[in-house]
């Protein structure tokens, strides 16, 4: 047994010596005594302290506000195998809340100086770092972990994870989804003072994509009020971000908030405009924010919501407890506030109830793109009007019919009397049929069938 | 509750799961503009092209109004739907240049479905809707080409003069235009 634990932790301290220390004395009082409160699969024992230490992979995407606070509190509570992804680098602005990096650490990785610092502080904890976009990664490096949390600010990177994890699910014969090929995911996001935490199960909760529309929409206003009547100093930058910039392309390039020289230009120029309408508040920081969206930070609300995040990590890992059901929403503008209740799972998200369907189709040789299409529109099963259908070659999309616009529908015209083997539809490979008779695209995997096998 | 693992049972190292052939999932973005595409019901003076039939995301309407102001007259925009859709808008830009109150010379358009009023629910019709009204009712309490706007409230007739001059590709203010009759 102590063998196989080594083996697993090469690398990383010896977990016999710390699985005795004192330091788990209240980890144990949860861990290895039976309660009410238990979840029925948890059974009281010193092998769950191991199975935290040496067995849970965790990942942690994103190592900034909320990251540094889930990687210390992680640590903390006995997790002893740690990945972080981060692609950003440390800026100055970082250091009041991000309490993992020092001043030396500036413009290096996020996540290799949090994983260092972790690595030096908490000896039972090992931290892998990935200075990468979690774009950079594949199916077979997130099927490694048990549980994945994410300290993000961007909706893009949320939704990424989101179809990476239900695209891994694989489902039962009667289209439940096998619970083996869940990877949880915990999502913690804050702006200012609010913030939510929540516990996605891929399959079985509301995903990201069920509930896009409780992420506030990013701060606009009327392009009519930046251009003629601006009132506030965001207007005076927006004003300069979106029209002075295009016209003048002073830099010949895309505006970038992380490159300082495109900042002060657009800082003097929203100086200007702010002087001519008289409006003050224009401050090099104000106008970096306006550039990037960002919204300032707190610090004490990432580390509530941080907190949240790992205690329910924690109850996952380790059964004790049942898991927060499911959207905490939290607010500390005036006093606490938090209400915690599960939004429901759509029947229409393009993400989870999106499962995969099979057609059978009996020679990819001989059937065409416009036999496939009658056998869609004709069959009890789809019932469609006119399909439009697109597919992924070699990672690249392909449009494969589209009757509804024009030059679409000239432009793959051709393709309706070819054979699925021809225009590259390999067995398994699947299609994307939208149709005004659906409420959303379907994703239908092609089954090829010899002839034998598909008799009546 | 479903039991999600068990704590016993060690995962397997990345490297060892990778399964061969896999492709590329479509992302929700591209799910949803795959069904705003496939159903777009256009009004009979306005078409889409796209460039590359592969990529639904980047495209190009134009629209000859009818009626109105700006009759005869045959105006492109191109669209740019990000990873982000239907979070964010698409970004629409007018690339014919056009004297009009709501559209300045660079192309920004103030329309309020494209920023302020942007919801998931809307559709890329929603917005050729939006743009084709636009030149059917230009709406001067909302400027983007204060002179267009200021002249369309104190002068109707000297306005529908300046749009047709501006369409035949003459001069307008300091402003040459250039010719955008069908
Ligand atoms: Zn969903």
């Amino acid at each position: 047994m102590a063998a196989d634990i080594l083996s697993v932790l090469s690398g990383s301290p010896n977990p016999l010596t710390s699985l005795n220390s004192k330091r788990w004395n209240s980890l144990r009082h949860i861990l290895e005594r039976p309660g009410p409160f238990c979840k029925s699969d948890f059974t009281a024992s010193a092998e769950n302290l191991e199975a935290l230490q040496t067995v849970l992979k965790i990942l942690v995407i994103g190592a900034g506000g909320l990251g540094c606070e889930l990687l210390k509190d992680l640590a903390m509570m006995g997790f002893g195998n740690l990945h972080v992804i981060d692609m950003d680098t440390i800026e100055l602005s970082n250091l009041n809340r991000q309490f993992l990096f020092r001043r030396k650490d500036l413009g290096l990785s996020k996540a290799e100086c949090a994983a260092r610092f972790i690595n030096e502080r908490v000896p039972t904890c090992h931290v892998t770092s990935h200075f990468a976009k979690i774009q950079d990664f594949d199916e077979s490096f997130y099927s490694q972990f048990h549980i994945i949390v994410c300290g993000l600010d961007s909706i893009v990177a949320r939704r990424w994870i989101n179809g990476m994890l239900i695209s891994m699910l694989d489902y039962n014969e009667d289209g439940s989804v096998d619970p083996s090929t869940i990877i949880p995911l915990i999502d913690g996001g804050t702006e200012g003072f609010k913030g939510n935490a929540r516990v996605i199960l891929p399959g079985l909760t509301s995903c990201i994509e069920c509930t896009l529309d409780l992420f506030p929409p990013q701060v606009t206003y009327p392009l009519c009020t930046i251009a003629n009547t601006p009132r506030l100093p965001e207007h005076c930058i927006e004003y300069v971000k979106i029209i002075q910039w295009e016209k003048e392309n002073p830099f010949s390039a895309p505006l970038d908030g992380d490159d300082p020289q495109h900042v002060a230009w657009v800082y003097e120029r929203s100086l200007e405009r702010a002087n001519q309408y008289n409006i003050s508040g224009i401050t090099y920081r104000l106008v970096q924010g306006v550039i990037k969206n960002i919204i300032p930070a707190v610090a004490s609300t990432n580390a509530v919501i941080a907190a949240a995040c790992a205690t329910e990590v924690f109850k996952l890992g380790t059964s004790c407890y049942d898991n927060m059901n499911n959207y905490m929403n939290f607010n500390d503008i005036e006093g606490i506030y938090t209400y915690t209740y599960p939004p429901e799972k759509s029947d229409t998200c393009l993400a989870c109830s999106n499962t995969p369907q099979d057609l059978n189709v009996d020679d990819p040789n001989t059937t065409t793109l416009d036999d496939l299409i009658k056998i869609l529109c004709e069959s009890q099963r789809f019932q469609l009007k006119s399909p439009g259908l697109t597919t992924i070659i070699d990672g690249k999309n392909k449009t494969l019919y589209m009757s509804a616009v024009k030059s679409i529908e000239q432009q793959t015209r051709a393709n309706l009397t070819m054979s699925l083997a021809e225009l590259g539809l390999y067995d398994g490979a699947s299609i994307m049929v939208s149709d005004v008779n659906m409420p959303t695209t379907i994703q239908l995997i092609l089954k090829y069938h010899p002839n034998e096998v598909e008799m009546k | 509750m479903i039991k999600l693992f068990s704590l016993k049972q060690q995962k397997k190292d990345g490297e060892q799961l990778a399964r061969t052939g896999q492709q590329k999932k479509a992302s929700a973005a591209q799910l949803r503009i795959q069904k705003d595409i496939n159903e777009l019901n256009l009004p009979k003076t306005c078409a889409t092209e796209f460039p590359d039939p592969n990529d639904l995301l980047n495209f190009k309407l134009t629209i000859c109004p009818d009626e109105g102001f700006y009759r005869n007259g045959r105006f492109v925009f191109s669209f740019r739907v990000g990873p982000n859709y239907p979070h964010e808008p698409p970004k629409v830009k007018c690339e014919t240049q056009v004297y009009h109150p709501n559209i300045d010379l660079e192309g920004n358009v103030c329309l309020n479905i494209l920023r302020e009023d942007w919801n998931p629910v809307l559709t890329i019709s929603s917005i050729v809707y939006g743009l084709q009204f636009l030149f059917l009712e230009p709406n001067p309490e909302d400027p983007l080409n204060k002179e267009a706007a200021d002249q369309l409230q104190s002068n109707r007739a000297l306005f529908e003069r300046n749009v047709l001059r501006a369409m035949q590709g003459h001069t307008v203010g300091d402003t040459q235009f250039e010719a955008c009759l069908k």
